[in-house]
C-alpha cells in the first residue's frame, strides 16, 4: 500500500467535486448567453434556479477540504493544493454569480425588446468558455504552462470588451432611447470580462501550488 | 501582451535583517559507531536565542547530532567523530576543552522524565549544590526561579519537599526542565521532550519552550512535525546521517527546496 493512499484519495475527491461545480458554471454561462440572445426569460429562470445548486457545490467543497486539513494536517504542496481548491471552488462560485447576473440582464430586457445583441458578447463568452476549460484542465494536471495561456486568452476577451463597450457608446449618443437595453448589455459584457477574470485567479492558484509562489496573471 | 508569469515580489520591510550570533557552528562533523558512520559531513550553525527543531525518520542521525553538542555521544565507547564543533568561538572537540564546563553551560533534557528519586526542591537544588551554592536562602531563590521559569511553581510550591515520583509525567517533565534551567546554561538540548506526554502535558511544554525562547538557545529533536512548525524557528532535516536542509521552520514546511523534505514532510517516505 502506497504512504497516505487514503488522504490521496480524499484529495481526488475534492478535485472531482472541483470538475463539477467547473462544469455547473460553464453549463449556466452557456445557458445564460443563450437567454440573451434568444430574449428567453425561461432559460433565464433555469439559471437563476441553478445557481443554488452552484452554491451548495461550493460548500461541499469547503467542508470537505477543511475537514481534510484538520484530519490530515497536510503540509507543504499537499497543504498548498487544500488551500486552492478553496480558492479555486470559491472563484468558480464567483463565477456562476456572473452567469446568473447575465441572466437576470435578459429578464430585465424582457422577450420583446427592440436590441440586437452585439455578436462580441457571444464571442466572448465562448472564448471564456475555452479559458474555464483550459484552467479546469491545468488544475487537473497540476500544469503550469497551460495556467500561464489563461493570461493570454483574457487579454484576448479584455480587448473584445473594450470594443463592446465603445461601440455602445457611439450607439447611445445617436441612438439615446436604447440606453436603458443598451446598460443591460454593457453589463452582460461586463459580466462575462469578470467571469474570465476569476478565471486568471485560478491559473495563478496553479502557479502558487507548482512554485510555492504568488503570481499575477490579470495585469 | 505577456504570457511569462513572474512572482510577485514581496516588498522588503523598512528594517534591516539583525545579524544573529551564532552559539553553536558545526563544521565537516563525521561520527561513527565504530565502523558504521552515522553522520555526514554536517554544516550547521544554531544561533542565539532560537529555537532549532531537528526532524528525520527513525535511525537518521537527529539524536545522535544532538547529542554531540555536548559530547554526551561520546559515553558510547566506540563513538568516533571529526570535524570541528564550535561553541561561542571554542572547538569542543579541542583535548584542552573541559566536558563538564560544556555540559554545564549546555543542558540536556531527555525524551522520558527522569527525575531523581528525592523531592522536588532536592531535584532542583541538586545541579547548583555541585556547583557549590550551600547558602539556604540562595538555594531557596535558585529553586522558585527554575520553577518559575519551568511553569511548574504554582503546582507545586505547597509540597516542594515531597518525592518528585508523585508528579504526573508532564509535571515530571517541566522539573526537569527546572533542573536544568537551575545551573543556569547557555542551551538546553531536548531530545523528544513530549513524546512521552498527554496532549495537555504537551501544549503546557511547547509553550514553555517558547517562552525559554527570550533567554536561551534551544535545539530540539522530535518527531512530531506539527511540533517543529509550531515552535521553533529553524528547522533542520536529517536523513541517514545527512543534514539534507536547514533553513528558516516557516520555509521548510510551506515550500521545502528538497524533494526529499517534501516527501518527508508530505508522509510519502517509504
Amino acid at each position: 500500500m502506497a504512504i497516505r493512499e487514503h488522504f490521496e484519495e480524499e484529495v481526488q475527491e475534492v478535485k472531482e467535486l472541483i470538475q463539477e461545480l467547473a462544469n455547473m458554471g460553464d453549463e449556466a454561462l452557456t445557458r445564460a448567453v443563450e437567454s440573451l440572445y434568444k430574449k428567453n426569460i425561461q432559460i433565464a429562470e433555469s439559471v437563476i434556479e441553478q445557481d443554488d445548486t452552484i452554491d451548495q457545490k461550493e460548500l461541499e467543497i469547503h467542508e470537505k477540504t477543511i475537514l481534510l486539513i484538520a484530519k490530515q494536517q497536510p503540509f507543504a504542496k499537499d497543504l498548498r493544493r487544500l488551500i486552492i481548491s478553496l480558492k479555486i471552488s470559491s472563484d468558480l462560485e464567483r463565477m456562476a454569480d456572473n452567469a446568473v447576473n447575465i441572466a437576470k440582464s435578459t429578464i430585465h430586457l424582457g422577450e420583446d425588446h427592440p436590441l440586437k445583441i452585439h455578436p462580441l458578447i457571444g464571442s466572448m463568452a465562448d472564448k471564456a468558455r475555452d479559458m474555464g476549460a483550459l484552467a479546469i484542465k491545468a488544475v487537473k494536471y497540476e500544469d503550469i504552462s497551460l495556467a500561464g495561456k489563461l493570461a493570454e486568452l483574457d487579454d484576448e476577451i479584455d480587448e473584445m470588451y473594450g470594443t463592446v463597450i465603445r461601440e455602445m457608446l457611439d450607439e447611445t449618443i445617436s441612438n439615446p432611447q436604447m440606453n436603458q437595453y443598451m446598460m443591460q448589455m454593457a453589463f452582460s459584457a461586463r459580466y462575462i470580462e469578470r467571469y474570465a477574470d476569476h478565471i486568471t485567479n485560478i491559473g495563478e492558484n496553479i502557479f502558487y501550488l507548482v512554485k510555492g509562489e504568488n503570481y499575477d496573471l490579470n495585469e | 501582451m505577456s504570457t511569462i508569469a513572474k512572482p510577485i515580489v514581496k516588498k522588503q520591510s523598512e528594517e534591516k535583517t539583525i545579524e544573529k550570533d551564532s552559539v553553536f557552528g558545526v563544521s565537516n562533523l563525521n561520527l561513527w559507531y565504530g565502523t558504521d558512520q552515522a553522520l555526514y559531513d554536517i554544516h550547521m550553525d544554531i544561533y542565539k536565542n532560537e529555537i532549532t527543531a531537528i526532524i528525520g525518520p527513525s535511525g537518521c542521525g537527529k539524536s545522535t547530532f544532538l547529542k554531540t553538542l555536548n559530547r554526551m555521544v561520546e559515553m558510547v565507547p566506540i563513538v568516533k567523530t571529526s570535524g570541528t564543533i564550535k561553541y561561542n568561538d571554542e572547538n569542543i572537540f579541542d583535548p584542552k576543552y573541559s566536558v563538564e564546563d560544556l555540559r554545564t553551560r549546555v543542558g540536556m533534557v531527555f525524551q522520558k522524565p527522569n527525575p531523581f528519586p528525592k523531592s522536588i526542591y532536592d531535584n532542583v537544588a541538586y545541579g547548583p549544590r555541585i556547583h557549590g551554592i550551600k547558602n539556604k536562602k540562595d538555594l531557596d531563590t535558585i529553586v522558585e526561579k527554575s520553577l518559575k521559569d519551568a511553569a511548574l511553581w504554582d503546582e507545586v510550591k505547597d509540597r516542594l519537599h515531597e518525592n518528585a515520583y508523585g508528579l504526573s509525567g508532564g509535571q515530571q517533565q517541566r522539573l526537569c526542565i527546572a533542573r536544568c534551567l537551575a545551573i543556569e546554561p547557555d542551551v538546553i538540548l531536548m531530545d523528544e521532550p513530549t513524546s512521552a506526554l498527554d496532549p495537555i502535558s504537551t501544549m503546557k511544554v511547547e509553550e514553555l519552550v517558547q517562552n525559554l525562547r527570550e533567554k536561551y538557545s534551544i535545539v530540539i529533536v522530535t518527531h512530531n512535525m506539527q511540533q517543529a512548525a509550531r515552535i521553533s524557528d529553524k528547522t533542520a532535516f536529517f536523513l541517514n546521517g545527512e543534514l539534507v536542509e536547514f533553513t528558516e521552520t516557516d520555509q521548510l514546511f510551506s515550500n521545502p527546496a528538497d524533494k526529499r523534505t517534501e516527501d518527508y514532510i508530505t508522509g510519502r517516505f517509504g
